[in-house]
């Protein structure tokens, strides 16, 4: 039996530029108890679909022609066509939070920040159940305990801002469920979260909706999860339903073509080691090697292998000032004692969570900041030097070797500069060459990334997130690097257009012989694009060690929790929800010993295999007993 | 909370002595005094006899002490002539001009002044949410197209120029005195029913004068700021649990909305204390905006200090009343973002 | 028909037969292309000219600034001129017919007379005597900007005829030509005194928000406590200061520095934010980090994204200034005659007995709300457009 029929669904908006499809004609059905997943890009036009559903679609958007019948269960087990319903009238209103109920994609911005979160979930149960204030209250704890909130009967008066973004994103879960809807429609649910919290949410909401018999719609972009939790999968590109069927049908035999090519640009923790994503659009970047100086590109490979930077000890804290900006309110450790060797011609991935030190850590190597203890040094010909000790001048030469590429594509262009200028700029700053030779410089920069010439005139808000991404690179190249700090520069992209960067880095540092540290949160692109993985937990290194060596043989409890909750976007590996723990894992005072690490304790590096690393302090004092090696790198 | 009203409280303390010395210097910029103006004057009409008083008077209200001195008599923690003697210990000092103690000058003016802005604020509130509302529910509709052509108007027209007009409409319309605060023959009678509501008429007007600029201001940032929050996600939120789009509205975007609207009264409060000044002169009320002109005009600096002192005082105190408000509306500034639990 | 209905458990395989191109979305008209090559200042332009009625204010604040350097020729009187025969003269209703016939724009003749009874003066107007405007004219002899001796005017009134369009003062000042001359001082004290408000609020909120610290906490505090003053008494206090012995050139800029000493705090704070907002947007990050140096990251960066801003918050702070100087002219603590502004004819009009019977001495309000208006429709315009890349 399907609890929801959509059929012939086309939506359209009408903005300042007149009318335009976003949804095309669509249908698909949700059987009863089963999940559904509708997988797009963004822009594909799957959360105009929900809302349609919910029937909260936008005041400038309208259903034009098709039907959304949904079987009213609860009262008549007649079919609605809500399409047919006027979104805010009576009838509309009562199905919408007590049958069908939404959660959002951002709990941050998704909770009205001066109501109480017991106040915010109790709503919808005197609005559809009638109860009372006190009813609604032991109701409300009921909700906030099945989705294991800790402490019910004092979250009820908590406010969203006291919140975590995991139990807030509970909090929105318990919201939806307190009328014990049919149909649950999750909208990117987990998007904004980290992996583990993600996992969490993921099995949360599969349990509540065995312990419900609900239905659910589930609005994702992210392979991994759709196989994790779907039944049926539904492809949308462009307003249209490019494939759709059952989730083996489409992940083992897929037949349309967008999602063929969809899926080979996915990376995996499961692709072979020579394996190549495929973007959707690939580009071919055009190196001129001959106008390129050959010096350090020559060197990188002589050297190949050595040590380029070291960080030794290095600790950062930012003191962090309160919600008006004013007083201090203490320090935050952003990076502990980190210790941590680039070498010259490999790939170094940092992974960690929001909050690891990933970012600072990698800031750190150009000096972006003054450190508050420890040493960075880097190799040049005159041997390594302390990047600290640079005079104005050695730093302004330092920032020809070593660039960097940011994770917002919109944020790091000047909306007021061509795309000429842009490129132009550090030519300017370090006073190469004259107009003319600028001029062919900019050429070669915008072949290396694939971008035509024609765009030189054009101003940035003109280009595409991956457009600017490109642009982005070629900028950092423009003083022929030796190393390039890569910020999570996919993060922000579809994963079609992030193959597409991906495969450029790759090409360019074997073509250049460049070094990079690769910043990501995501292990699968880590994997795919680097050579040796440094994990990082609460601004410290828990392990260090070539790609393999990590995913495949994991020590560190962090970093075996990290890979457990990566959802893989493939049938074979599904994440064991069983074995995820519950309990925290970057609490670094709740890792088991030899790995727990107090307030206070240093962390300690010891090899346990070759070139592999793990911190665990436990082991110091039997260091001198067993003679394992220093803390060095 | 207590806390933080205390906390408020004394930041004020070094604000109100910087306020207190950057007024004491305004008034004494002019060259000389109002005595030694005095005795300059009666040197070229050759009158010397009342010399040696105004001689006196100088000592005895420390005019001839350097600036710093001055000052520091003028507050209170520097002993002057007679010991300390400032508006610390309450005396708020002496108007040359009606050669009477400041506070009798400027005593029964004060209740008017404090009640006239209260008014105001009153009024601007009462009229700018309902019409902020309106106007943010029913974007570019007739209504919302009239209020916000009054509002640029009323922006526009200053507020003295707007009491000459409507001075000038009542008296050759209906032939009503708008000046004063009461009707003339209720003046030096004991306080009736009678006096009370004349004086409630004669306040209409000066309100609605002072208050049409603030109004038009504050319904135009409620009107965004709804506009703002009304799109925002936590309303498709609560629009998703099913409720009716009235309650929905009053219950989140408004509720939200309504904190920048009593910020607002922080920065409101300057702008109508000005307005109620030149309004007064305009109208005629014997609030403290007269008062202060004469002072200004003719040097008569105590009188003068006291009155912007006075002023500034009661901006202070209105600001402070919104930030407490602010702090009990909203939780993130009562419990303060650092306070979170987990 | 879906999977379900036909009771099965498997979902059906459904392949759209459509194929996709991913080139498509790369495409760009000719249109887009011309957008995409449009510098900021182009893109500011075509967004502020959308705005329909910031473009009409524009317009109008042009013609009004034309009196700034015309007001002799603009005038058909000299400001001081005293026409001793027309004291409280009515203003003059501009005709084009007479008897039914045209005759081009004229005024009737004015008789004057005095109404012993009520001590006011009474004119009549005198039908039979038709004075045709003259345009582009010899009339009233001048000296342009008090330098060139010369005769011409845009408009006249007839050879011994009258033209009081906005009728006359108690001296017999042509009204209409002191609001031509009194445009002069009461648009450019806005000016000047934004001038000097804008070099104070660029300087001070931009060392705020540059270097931080403690420059940035104290500029703050004294940000704070300005703006908790009311703005009127203290303009007033400091204009009081003013001695009465200078002269009307030093009176005004005394105005106008002490217009902008007040002003500058709401632009500081305008500029601090903006520039905190800016220096952490990650292409100023990108800059430092290539090797810029912080000049350059402000010239060419932050200054860039900020101007517009700056000139939009500017333009709505100058109706504050001339709003200002009129209410100080008004209660005679600003400009004094001989100067002539807006507030100095109002001051003719601070007694309600006198306004009530003439009531044209109120004309110069009409200005002062259409100017304020403009400037105010301009300012929403800018700041609309300030920021094309939202």
């Amino acid at each position: 039996m399907n609890l929801l029929d959509v059929k012939g669904l086309s939506v359209e908006f009408h903005g300042d530029e007149g009318h335009h499809q976003v949804v095309r004609d669509v249908s698909f059905s949700v059987p009863e108890n089963k999940c559904v997943a509708l997988v797009g890009e963004s822009g594909s036009g799957k959360t105009v679909i929900s809302r349609a559903i919910m029937g909260i679609l936008p005041a400038k958007s309208r259903i034009t022609s098709g039907q959304i019948l949904f079987r009213d269960n609860r009262k008549t087990g007649e079919k609605v066509d809500i399409a047919k319903l006027p979104p805010a009238g009576p009838a509309m209103r009562a199905i919408r939070g007590d049958q069908i109920a939404m959660i959002f994609q951002e709990p941050m911005v998704s909770l009205s920040p001066l109501h109480t979160i017991g106040d915010q979930i109790s709503e919808a149960a005197k609005l559809h159940r009638f109860v009372g204030t006190k009813e609604a209250q032991e109701l409300t704890k009921d909700m906030l305990r099945l989705v294991h909130f800790p402490e019910p009967e004092r979250a009820i008066r908590a406010y969203p801002f006291e919140l975590s973004g995991g139990l807030r994103q509970r909090a929105l879960i318990a919201m939806a469920m307190i009328c014990r809807p049919t149909l649950l429609i999750a909208d990117e649910p987990t998007t904004a979260l980290d992996v583990t919290i993600q996992a969490e949410i993921l099995k949360l909401i599969k349990e509540v909706q065995a312990e419900l018999n609900m239905t659910l719609l589930m609005i994702t972009h992210d392979f991994g999860v759709v196989t994790n939790m779907a039944d049926e999968v539904v492809v949308v590109y462009n307003g249209e339903i490019m494939e759709k069927g059952s989730v083996e049908d489409l992940f083992l035999t897929p037949q349309h073509p967008y999602l063929k090519a969809l899926l080979h640009a996915v990376p995996s923790l499961s692709m072979e080691p020579d394996e190549r994503l495929v973007p959707i659009r690939p580009i071919k970047p055009r190196a001129h090697h001959s106008d390129l100086q050959p010096s350090p590109v020559g060197k990188a490979y002589a050297f190949r292998g050595t040590p380029l930077i070291e960080l030794e000890g290095v600790c950062k804290s930012f003191t962090f000032k309160n919600l008006r900006g004013k007083k201090r309110r203490g320090m935050t450790t952003a990076l502990d004692n980190v210790s941590l060797t680039v070498r010259r011609g490999e790939c170094l991935g940092i992974v960690g969570e929001s909050g690891s030190g990933k970012t600072t850590a990698a800031l750190a190597m150009l000096r972006a900041f003054p450190l508050t203890r420890g040493k960075i040094s880097y190799t040049t010909e005159d041997g390594p030097r302390d990047i600290q000790g640079f005079s104005e001048k050695e730093l302004f030469q330092y920032r020809k070797r070593a660039q960097i590429i940011f994770q917002d594509p919109f944020s790091s262009l000047n909306p007021r500069r061509t795309l000429n200028e842009i490129l132009q700029e550090p030519l300017v700053i370090h006073r190469i060459g004259d107009s003319l030779s600028q001029g062919a410089r900019i050429r070669e920069l915008i072949d290396l990334v694939g971008l035509s010439p024609r765009y030189l005139r054009r101003y940035p808000h003109s280009f595409s997130g991956g457009q600017r991404q490109r642009i982005g690179i070629a900028r950092a190249l423009a003083l022929n690097p030796e190393f390039l700090i890569c910020d999570e520069p996919t993060s922000a992209l579809d994963v079609s257009v992030q193959a597409q960067i991906l495969n450029l880095l790759k090409d360019l540092k074997d073509e250049l012989g460049l070094t990079y540290v690769f910043v990501s949160h995501n292990l699968a692109v880590v994997d795919y694009i680097s050579d040796r993985v440094a994990v990082m937990c609460k601004g410290k290194v828990v392990e260090v060690g070539p790609t393999r060596q990590i995913i495949d043989n994991p020590i560190h409890p962090y970093t075996r929790a990290l890979l457990k909750a990566v959802p893989e976007p493939s049938l074979e590996h599904k994440l064991d929800f069983s074995s995820l723990s519950g309990t925290s894992s970057s609490d670094p005072t709740q890792w088991p010993s030899p790995y727990r690490m107090r307030y206070t304790t240093v962390p300690y590096l010891v090899e346990i295999e070759t070139d592999h690393w793990v911190c665990a302090p436990g082991m110091e004092s039997m260091r001198d007993i067993v003679g394992l090696g220093g803390s060095h790198i | 909370m207590l806390n933080y009203i205390l906390r408020r409280l004394l930041v004020m303390i070094p604000t109100l002595a910087a306020i207190s010395f950057l007024i004491f210097f305004i008034i004494e910029l002019p060259e000389g005094d109002y005595i030694s103006n005095q005795i300059s004057m009666l040197r070229s009409t050759g009158e010397s006899a009342s010399i040696g008083r105004l001689e006196f008077l100088r000592k005895e209200f420390a005019l001839d002490r350097p600036f710093v001195e001055r000052y520091g008599i003028w507050v209170g923690f520097w002993p002057g002539p007679n010991g300390f003697d400032g508006l610390i210990q309450g005396n708020w000092g002496w108007s040359f001009e009606y050669d009477q103690p400041v506070g009798e000058v400027v005593g029964p003016t004060l209740p008017l002044t404090v009640a006239l802005n209260l008014a105001t604020i009153l009024f601007i509130y009462c009229v700018a949410f309902p019409i902020g509302i309106y106007s943010a529910t029913h974007q570019y509709s007739v209504g919302d197209y009239t209020f916000t052509l009054i509002g640029y108007l009323g922006l526009a027209t200053p507020n003295f120029l707007l009491a000459l007009v409507l001075m000038y409409l009542a008296n050759s319309l209906f032939g009503l005195t708008v000046g004063g605060i009461m009707e003339e023959h209720y003046i030096g009678e004991p306080m009736s029913g009678g006096k009370a509501l004349s004086i409630v008429a004669h306040l209409i007007v000066p309100v609605i004068v002072i208050g049409t600029s603030g109004t038009a201001a504050m319904i135009r940032r409620l009107r965004a700021n709804l506009l703002d929050e009304i799109y925002k996600q936590y309303v498709t939120t609560a629009r998703s649990k099913g409720m009716r789009e009235s309650k929905l509205l009053v219950k989140y975007p408004l509720r939200v909305a309504l904190n920048p609207f009593i910020a607002d009264i922080g920065n409101l409060i300057p702008s109508l204390v000005s307005g109620s000044v030149i309004v007064s002169v305009v109208l005629n009320l014997p609030t403290v905006g007269p008062v202060l002109l004469g002072a200004l005009q003719s040097q008569d600096q105590f009188l003068a200090g006291f009155i912007l002192l006075f002023v500034s005082i009661l901006t202070l105190i209105g600001m402070l009343v919104s930030d407490v408000l602010l702090g009990y509306l909203d939780p993130r500034i009562r419990l303060g973002k650092e306070g979170a639990r987990q | 028909m879906s999977p379900g209905e036909r009771g099965e458990d498997k979902a059906e395989h459904y392949v759209n037969p459509k194929g996709f191109d991913p080139k498509d979305v790369e495409i760009l008209t000719r249109e887009q292309e011309r957008y995409y090559q449009a510098p900021q200042w182009k893109i500011i332009w075509w967004k502020f000219r959308k705005h329909k009625l910031a473009v009409l204010s524009a317009i109008i604040l042009f013609f009004f600034y034309l009196c700034v350097p015309f007001a002799e020729i603009i005038a058909p009187y000299p400001v001081a001129k005293r026409n001793v025969d027309f004291l409280f003269a009515p203003p003059q209703a501009i005709h084009l017919f007479h008897e039914g016939k045209l005759v081009g724009p004229f005024v009737y003749g004015l008789n004057p007379s005095v109404d012993l009874e009520n001590l006011k003066w009474v004119y009549e107007t005198d039908t039979t005597k038709v004075q045709k405007i003259r345009f582009f004219c010899k009339g009233e002899p001048y000296k342009f900007w008090g330098l060139f001796p010369a005769s011409f005017h845009v408009i006249c009134p007839a050879k011994d005829g009258t033209l009081f369009i906005a009728g006359t003062d108690r001296l017999g000042r042509d009204q209409y030509s002191g609001l031509v001359y009194g445009a002069r001082l009461s648009l450019t004290i806005g000016l000047v005194g934004v001038s000097i408000s804008m070099v104070l609020g660029v300087l001070l909120g931009g060392l705020a928000g540059f270097f931080g610290g403690w420059i940035d906490s104290s500029i703050q505090r004294v940000i704070e406590i300005m703006r908790s003053l009311p703005e009127l008494p203290l303009w007033m206090a400091l204009s009081a200061a003013l001695p009465i012995t200078w002269s009307p050139v030093w009176i005004y800029f005394g105005l106008t520095v002490i217009l902008g000493l007040l002003d500058w705090p709401g632009l500081a704070r305008a500029v601090r934010s903006k520039l905190l907002s800016l220096r952490e947007e990650e292409y100023a990050k990108a800059a430092a980090l290539m090797g810029a140096s912080p000049s350059r990251i402000i010239v060419k960066h932050l200054l860039p994204g900020f101007t517009s801003h700056l000139v939009a918050s500017a333009t709505l702070s100058v109706p504050a200034m001339i709003l200002g100087e009129t209410a100080l002219s008004f209660l005679n603590l600003g400009l004094r005659r001989p100067a002539v502004s807006w507030g100095v004819l109002l001051n003719e009009a601070q007694n309600i007995s006198v306004v009530t019977i003439y009531p044209w001495l109120m004309a110069p309000v009409i200005p002062i709300i259409i100017v304020v208006l403009a400037f105010n429709f301009m300012g929403d315009g800018l700041r609309d457009a300030a920021d094309p890349y939202k």
